[in-house]
């Protein structure tokens, strides 16, 4: 056990600090390589520092850094607990930037492990680590299967595919060099194979980056016109008064941002000005902000009025978010009905009333079933399977240009190899199904040689 | 009575018992024919991809093979010369005649091992415990070992079309009991298939319509104890050919009548050196397929026509054959034929290739499960190191996949097993940048040494190697180019990016583009052997590389040293998924990485493992 580990220690929900644990003999070196203030490879065991962590000239975070040296530690090896800033953003970032270096994700209950198997905790408390060794690894292999949309899945079998093929190919021109009639891979050919394979790689480390809603969240926009309710609503599920409410027509200018955690996931609450013609400047602005946040949401909550009939503007901008996913709120059911429901029927509905509340519970449970949360199993596991997923692309991604730059380098096809070998080995642990003969089975599957 | 008894004297035989003599043991090699000691029945080549680097292995740790074939060949080559020093790889013509001629006379001339004609039929088993062999007169002869390296002669058969014929190749005899008895001892058989082409006498053919390919016009050798003993204008060529829509016609016309589509062969051949029928039934879209003609011998007439392995009856042969471009008027001298012999599953083998049901008997080559001479020499030799081990009752000698291809092979047979023959490929290696031809001895003399199995001499010319290649890197790393005007000229003139003011030598030379031969002739002057140079410059120019594989070897290290103990109950692990559990009970590793290798056993059931050992055994 001579590798250093390291996880979020604390949950994925939005909190006011998040705790990064690493564990093993290089904890303390490479949360120093990122500290500027002071040199903790210098510092007594037991401490904690304050300063700030960069990625090279990148502000990451202000943190406070707390180096325990082993032995007296809990897997008795070096850990150190860095504390950075509650949010997703800033806890992935520090901990993605840690993965660069010589670290990688702990799997689950590994830390647990490493206590045990280092001789720190006993018998009867490894017996639960076994329980929990089978239980999160079974968990997080169907994760790894399912939670990684078909499409990307596919995409990702594609390229491995491509490179398997590639290899073989190499295999076979080093294994039967005097079968000519193979095709020969030459310097060219592996440099347009590389490049491909870098592109490939690259859309897919960004669809990982931008995609994901366990990552980044669902961003929701609540649009309707002015004095709606909007404001309203958005302080109803985030539980305080983050929007400014009054009854004055177009008061809010600025697109105020909250958030909350449905099952495990982020919800981005966008708060838009009305959506209305006007001759305002500034609040010109901020209808073109909404149109504009509305575009960008994975959602729209369209807020409507019970109480007043649908304008042509309403049904125009209904028809023009047609691609995006849209739940109407009817707000105000507590007045007389004077809304045409049959023009909105083709959309999901809820009826509420931001007056005494009633009914806005249903808006999140729309949510949850918009989007399946239920069916994310849990919600640091969804988490730690996506960050293990987006590593393994980074790392595929920079053995391919390690590849690329042995090719310029003027390296022998065989040698260029071994990094292509180790980018296909990666993605075949990303999609789990990769097993020890398949190059083997793979050469003699595509190509004809022998006595 | 004997040390070790060896039954068979093919590449296995031989390598295994000139080891175990020259170790110091009693040595009786027991054939089934004298004159076919060291018989090549199939390919006339030593070497080829990846088999070129075992016989190098099997040289540097005392073996036979290396040498008796740089006195025995035709033609030698490197191939992949052109490519990585990883990948780079010797292969001769062997001349069938001179080879085993060599071989006979390097094994009559071994102190402590005497040779005897006899089939042996059955072993002398106590109590699970081997103590000697059972000839087919009768004959009890006792020993504390025994090796099996019986080849194809366990109840051989030749195939034909559907003609069936009991035997070994040549028609000699086969051991008709001695399987039965080995599954009687509890041992599990399985029936496996191999095949070899057309010899075409010599005069029948027409040379002048064939590509001719030559030798290489560089001196190579595979032994690193002795000189070069060939001259290159010396060399025989080989020729290659091409079949055609016709040969593709006769073949699909008469599939019925070979003995594979025709269902008369229940053994499983190998992949990789398929039938030509296979080829074209697999690859129907394949216009050609390439083909080598190569002498076998100087000594008479019969080439063989490599690629072209059939299991068509005679009179199809006649038309295939015909069909080919420059032996219309062909004569055969030997048909082709598949053969079909038993061997035992190398699941119940050990990595010490000692048996795990019958103590004190070793195996080694076809028997368990390999194809190809060199594979059977790599295991001859292991067998022989570890059954005189045995006797001293000392820890075994078992390469790692890190060491050796020997290593590898030895490693996937005992816990993969095989359902075919095994072949030796490159792409079996994970680490092939580190089991390269050059360093051969390098990465296995100490081994040799430290189990006796080279001699003083021997280990003394690898230690002064090693000092020249130390010392020689030691000059590059202290030693600077300083960039003159007429320095920079140079560089200029090579076509070759400037360098840095005042780099070490060694830097440079990791440099794209510099060579240490373009380092010595220009800028500094430094004799040595080409052995040295190659050497020094796989290990500056690579390093980085080389390094990268060290640590991925670390890895694997960390769970090599990791042992199970041999008295694990598997059943007793909680949680185990089933198909581990079983797989584990079937293979019985020894260590964690082995475990690891299992397909089957996931790394959940390495961790459950690993924690039941902690438990049970205070396993770090």
């Amino acid at each position: 056990m001579t590798d250093t580990i390291c996880a979020i220690a604390t949950g994925m929900s939005v909190g006011a600090i998040s705790i990064i644990r690493l564990s093993g003999p290089d904890a303390i070196t490479v949360v120093n390589d990122l500290f500027i203030e002071k040199d903790l490879t210098k510092v007594r065991t037991h401490t904690i520092h304050y300063g700030h962590l960069y990625d090279n000239d990148i502000l990451l975070d202000e943190v406070l850094v707390m180096i325990m040296l082993a032995p007296k530690t809990y897997t008795k090896e070096n850990i150190v607990e860095i504390n950075c800033h509650g949010g997703i953003n800033t806890t992935t970032k520090i901990l993605e930037t840690l993965l660069k270096k010589n670290v990688r994700l702990a799997t689950p209950g590994e830390y647990t492990k490493r206590a045990f198997l280092n001789g720190r905790i006993s018998l009867l408390e490894a017996e639960s680590v076994n329980d929990l060794i089978n239980a999160t690894n079974d968990a997080s292999r169907i994760m790894a299967l399912n939670n990684i949309g078909g499409k990307l899945t596919k995409q990702i079998r594609d390229i491995r595919e491509k490179m398997g093929k590639v290899l073989a190919n190499i295999e076979v021109n080093i294994d039967y060099p005097e079968y000519e009639d193979e095709l020969q891979v030459t310097h060219d050919l592996m440099h347009q194979y590389l490049t491909k394979f870098s592109t490939d790689l690259s859309l897919l480390v960004d669809n990982a980056k931008n995609g994901k809603l366990i990552n980044n969240g669902i961003n929701v926009a609540i649009i309707g016109k002015p004095n709606v309710g909007k404001s309203s609503i958005l302080n109803f599920l985030l539980d305080e008064d983050k929007a400014i409410v009054t009854d004055i027509p177009g008061t809010t200018r600025d697109i105020v941002e909250g958030s909350i955690t449905l099952n495990g996931v982020r919800i981005n609450f966008i708060d838009t000005a009305g959506i209305r013609e006007t001759t305002d400047t500034v609040e010109q602005i901020g209808v073109l902000k909404s149109k504009e946040k509305a575009e960008k949401a994975d959602l729209v909550i369209y807020v409507v009025n019970n109480n007043e009939e649908l304008t042509e503007e309403e049904i125009k901008l209904l028809d023009n978010l047609k691609d995006k996913e849209i739940i109407i709120l009817v707000n105000k059911n507590d007045l007389p009905t004077k809304i045409d429901v049959e023009k909105i029927k083709k959309y999901d509905i809820v009826y509420g009333n931001t007056k005494n509340f009633d009914g806005l519970e249903n808006l999140k449970k729309a949510i949850i079933e918009k989007f399946e949360l239920e069916k994310i199993v849990n919600n640091d596991m969804s988490y730690l399977s996506n960050i293990r997923q987006i590593d393994l692309i980074n790392k595929a991604k920079e053995a391919i240009d390690t590849a690329l730059k042995s090719e310029k380098d003027g390296m022998e096809v065989d040698i260029i190899e071994i990094d292509l070998k180790l980018a296909w080995n990666l993605l075949g642990e990303l999609i789990g199904d990769a097993y020890t003969d398949e190059l083997v089975d793979n050469i003699f599957s595509n190509f004809c040689l022998g006595k | 009575m004997y040390d070790v008894i060896v039954v068979g004297g093919g590449h296995a035989g031989c390598e295994a018992s000139h080891i175990a003599a020259q170790m110091g043991g009693k040595v009786l090699l027991v054939t089934g024919n004298i004159k076919n000691i060291g018989d090549m029945p199939c390919n006339p080549s030593i070497g080829g991809t990846a088999k070129g680097i075992i016989v190098r292995e099997v040289d540097a740790l005392g073996g036979l093979m290396g040498k008796i074939a740089d006195i025995s060949h035709l033609q030698i080559k490197m191939l992949n010369n052109s490519k990585g020093p990883a990948v780079r790889s010797l292969r001769a013509q062997a001349d069938k005649i001179t080879y085993p001629k060599n071989m006979l006379k390097a094994l009559k001339n071994t102190k402590n091992l005497e040779i005897k004609e006899a089939m042996v039929e059955d072993l002398i088993v106590e109590d699970n415990t081997i103590k000697g062999v059972i000839t087919a007169e009768g004959e009890k002869i006792a020993s504390k070992t025994v090796i099996l390296t019986t080849g194809t002669y366990l109840k051989g058969n030749i195939l034909i079309g559907s003609e069936n014929t009991p035997g070994g190749p040549h028609g000699e005899k086969r051991s008709n009991y001695l399987s039965e008895k080995l599954k009687e001892y509890g041992l599990k058989i399985m029936r496996l298939k191999t095949g070899t082409p057309q010899r075409i006498k010599k005069d029948s053919i027409d040379f002048s319509v064939m590509q001719e390919e030559k030798g290489d016009s560089h001196y190579w050798k595979f032994s690193f104890d002795t000189p070069y003993q060939y001259k290159i204008e010396d060399q025989q060529s080989c020729y290659l050919i091409y079949t055609n829509e016709k040969t593709h016609e006769i073949i699909r016309n008469n599939l019925k009548k070979s003995a594979m589509y025709g269902g008369y062969a229940t053994g499983i051949g190998p992949r990789y050196c398929p039938s030509i029928e296979d080829k074209i039934v697999r690859f129907a879209d394949k216009e050609r397929h390439q083909l080598f003609l190569e002498p076998e011998s100087i000594y008479y007439d019969d080439w063989y026509l490599q690629g072209f392995s059939t299991s068509m009856p005679r009179d199809v042969q006649e038309q295939m054959v015909h069909s080919l471009k420059g032996l219309e008027n062909a004569k055969i001298t030997k048909y082709a034929y598949a053969i079909e012999y038993d061997a035992i599953n190398p699941l119940q083998v050990k990595p010490s290739l000692e048996n795990k049901i019958l103590t004190n008997l070793f195996t080694a080559g076809q028997i368990n499960g390999t194809s190809g001479y060199e594979e059977a020499a790599g295991q001859g030799i292991m067998a022989g190191i570890n059954a005189i081990l045995k006797i001293r009752e000392e820890e075994p000698l078992i390469l790692k996949r890190s060491d050796a291809y020997i290593g590898v092979l030895i490693d996937d047979l005992v816990t993969k097993g095989t359902i075919e023959p095994y072949r030796m490929l490159t792409s079996r290696a994970e680490f092939r940048l580190l089991l390269r031809s050059d360093n051969a001895d390098l990465r296995l003399r100490e081994y040799a040494h430290r189990v006796g199995s080279i001699t003083k001499e021997q280990y003394q010319n690898y230690l002064t190697k090693k000092e020249k290649i130390n010392k020689y890197i030691e000059f590059l790393k202290t030693n600077h180019l300083s960039l003159t005007e007429e320095n920079k000229q140079i560089f200029i003139k090579a076509n070759i990016e400037l360098p840095r003011p005042n780099m070490t030598y060694y830097d440079l030379l990791k440099r794209p583009g510099i060579t240490l031969e373009f380092l010595e002739k220009n800028f500094f002057h430094y004799e040595e052997d080409l052995e040295i140079l190659e050497q020094v410059e796989i290990e500056v120019k690579y390093e980085g590389y080389i390094k990268k594989t060290f640590k991925e070897v670390e890895k694997l290290l960390k769970l090599e040293e990791k042992e199970i103990p041999e008295d694990i109950d598997y059943d007793k692990v909680a949680n185990l998924a089933n198909e581990a559990r079983q797989k584990l009970k079937q293979i019985r590793p020894e260590t964690i990485a082995q475990a690891s290798r299992i397909s089957g056993v996931n790394p959940v059931d390495i961790s459950v493992l690993s924690i039941y050992l902690k438990k049970e055994y205070n396993h770090e």
